[in-house]
């Protein structure tokens, strides 16, 4: 079977600087995907073309085999690949109800209601639904926008420095509850927080200056010398 | 009463009330009033673009213009009924704002400001260029046969200002039922974050282009309205004065508000006329308009930004749709 997620030979560069340089990537189904690299190493950008939100200069990218290289990034969504976002992005004056009614009825579900609760009370959000989300605490925004993401039903979810922000308590729900979405969700994350990673990703992907530096188990990835030297400072 | 069945009753309570206004105002006032209630029906569907999609749109002119000429022309030279004659404008209005918007679509912010402009003044411009067909800057009266509906005459009172509400509270009820429904939802969506909308599934362009369009609708059926029931058709309604003022009626009453549409046109009528009024007592005023709606405008940016209602909304009546 192919996998869920192919790339291939995938590029963007901004001027002179290759942000995403011929990447070769595999992810397969079930999985949880660590992708970790240093600051500027073209993560959210690999990401980017992924979700859709940019186009690649070359190369191509395989949705279980189907070239989906060019679809526009709402399409993308519709065929399963939910993104969300680094810096939290919801609609601040609309209530927590609408903002993941607004993922739930782009499925087309006649049950908005029940299952718009469901996604809330699945990150822990239940009693918050006529609250502007503004007026949430931050931890609680980047719940909202995870369960925005859930309320997708997505095969794949992106999950761009998740952690970011939370307090430790609140990092611990976070893993048991990405630990819960696998196998039927194959997520791909991409985190700071080494301990997160070394948790919950079954592989990992490294990336530098744009390029694939390692991919393996958080074993293989731990013992490498390259990546040791790149990134985790050893 | 439930969360639910307030903004309803509302609604239906402004409606009963105006049909009470209308029957027992004056001749002058009640006439007053139902030109109100459809240029209320215009600014309604400004609204559903501005003030719900985010789309500052400076060309609706042209589509009220469509709706005038749609009903006028049709009424004048093919010797159209006012029923058909009205259902053409409507589409007229519909058609043009899907035309104008998938061109104007594909910019956004100022620069649709700009487009929607441009379309606009070319669509004065064009009525202007076929002036022997649309009477140019004069315009044409419309023919007494052409208005009339179900039996009813449109150039007597009690008709047109049944025909005026009729018009207005089915505007009022669909935008109601339209903001409170998943595509409305959809519709504030692109006002407030289109970006994170496009990353759930919802494609901008279209839903964009649909509100723009329903928009349309009501500026269609508003002019075909305005010009069967009050019997003229002509250039002016396609001038930038036009387009300017739904959005006047909008932000006054309060954007994102189903009755601030209504609410702004009768205030600014109201203060015009007022205007007009004191005029007579103090000459200094003559010609004063003008600067009544500026002082208006000052007033309402400085103390409530969001306008009237969109004010209440947010001292506490948050149930208002």
């Amino acid at each position: 079977m192919a996998p869920l997620i192919e790339t291939r030979d995938l590029t963007l560069h901004f001027g002179g600087l290759r942000a995403v340089d011929g990447v070769d990537f595999i992810l397969n189904a079930g999985e949880i995907h660590a992708l970790i690299g240093p600051n500027g190493a073209g993560k959210t950008t690999f990401v980017s073309l992924l979700s859709g939100r940019r186009l690649p200069q070359s190369g191509s990218v395989l949705l279980e085999g189907e070239d989906i290289t060019r679809l526009p990034a709402h399409l993308r969504v519709r065929k399963g690949i939910a993104y969300t976002f680094q810096i939290t992005s919801i609609f601040p004056r609309l209530t927590v109800f609408d903002n993941v009614a607004l993922a739930v009825q782009s499925r087309g579900t006649r049950d908005l209601a029940a299952q718009t609760r469901a996604a809330l009370a699945r990150v822990g959000l239940a009693g918050l639904e006529s609250q502007e989300a503004q007026t949430l605490s931050y931890g609680h925004q980047r719940l909202l926008e995870l369960a925005m993401g859930l309320a997708l039903h997505p095969r794949l979810l992106i999950l761009d420095e998740p952690t970011q922000g939370l307090a430790a308590s609140e990092i611990e729900g976070f893993k048991a509850l990405v630990e819960g979405l696998v196998p039927e969700t194959t997520v791909l994350l991409i985190e700071h927080n080494m301990e997160v990673v070394m948790d919950l990703a079954t592989n990992i992907t490294v990336l530098n200056f744009g390029q694939v530096l390692a991919t393996g188990t958080p074993e293989a990835i731990r013992a490498n010398r390259a990546v040791q030297e790149a990134y985790l400072g050893a | 009463m439930g969360e639910s069945v307030k903004p309803f009753a509302l609604h239906l309570a402004l409606i009963l009330a105006l049909a009470v206004a209308l029957a027992v105002l004056p001749p002058y006032p009640a006439t007053m009033l139902a030109r109100i209630l459809v240029l209320a029906v215009f600014a309604m569907g400004y609204n559903l673009a501005y003030g719900y999609t985010g789309l500052l749109s400076l060309g609706h002119a042209l589509f009220l213009a469509a709706g005038v000429f749609a009903a006028g022309l049709s009424a004048q030279f093919w010797g159209l009924s006012a029923g058909p004659a009205l259902l053409l404008g409507v589409l007229a209005g519909g058609g043009m704002a899907a035309a104008v918007g998938l061109l104007a679509l594909r910019t956004a912010g100022v620069s649709f400001m700009i487009v929607t402009l441009m379309f606009a003044q070319a669509g004065y411009l064009t009525i202007l260029y076929f002036g022997p067909i649309t009477g140019g800057d004069e315009g044409f009266t419309l023919p007494a046969a052409s208005r009339v509906i179900l039996g009813f005459d449109m150039s007597t009172d009690t008709p047109r200002f049944v025909a005026a509400l009729f018009l207005f509270a089915i505007g009022l009820l669909v935008s109601l039922a339209l903001v409170r429904s998943p595509f409305g939802r959809s519709m504030v969506a692109m006002r407030e974050n289109e970006e994170r909308s496009r990353m759930l599934g919802i494609n901008p362009f279209t839903v964009k282009l649909a509100a723009l369009v329903i928009s349309g609708l009501y500026a269609g059926a508003a002019g075909a309205a305005y010009a069967l029931l009050f019997g003229y058709a002509g250039a002016n309604f396609a001038t930038i004065q036009y387009s300017i003022l739904p959005m006047l009626y909008v932000l006054l009453g309060g954007a994102g508000t189903t009755i601030g549409p209504f609410l702004g046109a009768l205030l600014m009528f109201v203060l015009i006329e007022g205007t007009s009024r004191l005029a007579r007592l103090w000459p200094v005023l003559e010609g004063m308009d003008y600067f009544v709606i500026g002082a208006a405008l000052v007033v309402l940016v400085l103390f409530a930004p969001r306008g009237i209602l969109g004010t209440l909304r947010e001292r506490g009546l948050k149930w208002l749709p």
